[in-house]
């Protein structure tokens, strides 16, 4: 028996009204990627946001239970920079800082204390091939990030959140603003990352979560209502919600 | 009677129009006589020689070097305090009573009148702390006085900053300081810079708070240390105007041209700063 990388345990989280999460209990194993479903304001930013620590930022969010990764309580047995460093995320919208598109892709490691400039055009190059970005771009390294497009964009925060070496890497709707052709370069992209990193990936698109999750987890206004592998959530979905969703019964 | 929505809004226009032209000619008056009458007298020998004869010939370069030195030290003072306290109350400071004392001090900073600071800056530098009227005096009572403006605009600067980029430089685990270190600052920087300049240029023409603390009579040499009194710009024109008896009227308005442009350089410099990086803004 394996290790799970991530452990959720009676997770609850709210804003000081209803409950965003409710009493959430269920692990992701190494190199996993598994999708999250659900419908809008099921939880499924909340989710992500804890598993990395960013909701400490918002003084409203209040949360129970635990999180574990690798075993350790991220919450109380690691400080939050330790824990983004190992688990990042990529936004729904693409956000490239306002600078040059190597100035990005170092970011991460320069502030983590990388300075030597062969290392760090290493880094720039190996995370830009990774996400699926380098051959578009490697003619234009300093030239503004702002100017890329939306999918190409979106790939750039990829390859940014990959050069500061993560563990897990989040996805919030990454495809959210982008067309078909660049949400399969994405989708191409997360599947390469497969045999490096856990990935968890949340979707309004059922379809994408089929198309790239190992595993996929359906969120309904808080609560995890079944989480399976993929082909059999599809196919067989044991919760009567779960095939109302996947049906667009509602949502 | 009843109008037509057309003549309705022709008056409208007309009642907007004619506010907007009131506020324009008094700028505009004082400028026309300023340069008529000021502009005869300036000369390279008026910029940059002393003054003689108790004033009512030579030139004025010890009050734009007296001028010069206190907005350099009053800047050089207020930019980073402002800048820090703006940061803190931006980035660091929960939102309790203590935050709430420090952005009412503020505030009411900006509304205390400038007399009020200058008899401060007597009392606290002047007498005090022992330094006498000298340049470290009143630039310092300069600095207190730019403090509120600074503190302001850093802040609206700093809060402009996307909370999304803060986000994507955190989620790397990149720690707070550093964040606002490389991400926040730069992005807020030519707000920061604006502000403050508009500031400075605000103080740069006050008479009262030098008055008591820094601004000399009638001192025909330059400052030797910071701790020498100067003269300065607003308090000669001051003095030219009311103390010194027989003064040729274009020496006034010379020193008042003088005055009035360097304020305006340094609102130019702003306005120029700010398109500059308008026309880069990339977000
Ligand atoms: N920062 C916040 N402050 C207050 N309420 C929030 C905040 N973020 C999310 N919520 C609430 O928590 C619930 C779950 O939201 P979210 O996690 O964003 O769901 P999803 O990503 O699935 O749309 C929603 O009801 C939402 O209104
Ligand atoms: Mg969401």
């Amino acid at each position: 028996m394996v290790d799970p990388k991530i452990v959720v345990k009676d997770l609850n989280i709210d804003y000081g009204g209803a409950p965003a999460l409710k009493d959430m209990n269920f692990s992701v194993m190494d190199k996993e990627i598994l999708g999250v479903i659900g419908p809008a304001n099921s939880g499924k930013t909340s989710f992500l946001r804890a598993l990395n620590r960013l909701n400490d930022l918002d003084l409203g969010c209040r949360m129970k239970g635990s999180i574990l990764l690798n075993g350790k309580d991220i919450n109380r047995e690691m400080d939050a920079e330790e824990v983004r460093k190992k688990v990042t995320m990529v936004f729904a919208l693409p956000i490239p800082l306002p600078m040059s598109i190597f100035d990005n892709i170092a970011y991460g490691p320069r502030r983590h204390g990388i300075k030597d400039k062969k290392k760090l055009e290493e880094i720039v190059e190996k995370s830009l091939r990774a996400g699926y970005l380098w051959d578009e771009v490697k003619d234009r390294l300093t030239s503004s990030a702002m100017k890329l497009s939306g999918g190409q964009q979106q790939r750039l925060c990829i390859a940014r959140t990959l050069a500061v070496e993560p563990e897990v890497i989040l996805y919030d709707e990454p495809c959210s603003g982008l067309d078909p052709i660049s949400t399969a370069k994405v989708e191409d992209a997360i599947r390469e990352l497969k045999s490096r990193y856990t990935q968890i990936l949340v979707t309004n698109n059922v379809k994408q979560a089929a198309r790239v999750g190992d595993k996929v987890a359906f969120f309904l206004m808080g609560e995890l209502v079944e989480i399976g592998e993929a082909n059999q959530l599809f196919t067989a979905p044991k919760d009567k919600r779960t095939n109302d969703y996947l049906t667009g019964r509602f949502g | 009677m009843k109008l037509k929505p057309q003549t309705k809004q022709k008056i409208a226009f007309a009642l907007l129009g004619l506010a907007a032209v009131v506020v324009i000619i008094p700028v505009a008056v004082i400028l026309i006589i300023l340069i008529k009458r000021g502009l005869p007298a300036i000369s390279w020998q008026f910029l940059t020689e002393m003054p003689r004869m108790g004033m009512r010939a030579g030139g004025i370069f010890p009050a734009i070097m007296g001028t010069l030195c206190l907005v350099a030290g009053a800047i050089g003072v207020a930019l980073p305090l402002g800048v820090l306290t703006a940061i803190y109350l931006v980035e660091y400071a929960k939102k309790n009573w203590w935050t709430r004392m420090i952005e009412i001090a503020v505030v009411n900073l900006a509304g205390v009148p400038s007399v009020v600071y200058g008899l401060f800056g007597l009392g606290l530098f002047v007498i005090f702390f022992h330094f006498g009227s000298s340049i470290v005096a009143g630039a310092l009572t300069l600095a207190i006085m730019e403090l509120p403006v600074i503190i302001t605009s850093s802040k609206e600067a700093l809060m402009s900053v996307p909370r999304s980029f803060r986000e994507a430089s955190l989620a790397l685990g990149v720690s707070k300081w550093e964040t606002i270190r490389c991400v926040v600052l730069p992005n807020a920087l030519p707000g920061i810079l604006t502000g403050s300049i508009l500031g400075v240029s605000r103080t740069a023409g006050e008479t009262a708070p030098i008055l008591f603390t820094v601004a000399a009579f009638y001192l025909p040499r330059l400052p030797q240390s910071i701790f020498d009194q100067c003269m300065a710009l607003p308090y000669h024109l001051y003095v030219l105007s009311t103390q010194v008896p027989n003064v040729k009227p274009a020496l006034q308005y010379g020193t008042a041209l003088v005055l009035v442009g360097m304020v305006f350089s340094l609102n130019l410099v702003a306005i120029i700063v700010r398109a500059h990086i308008r026309s880069k803004k990339q977000w």
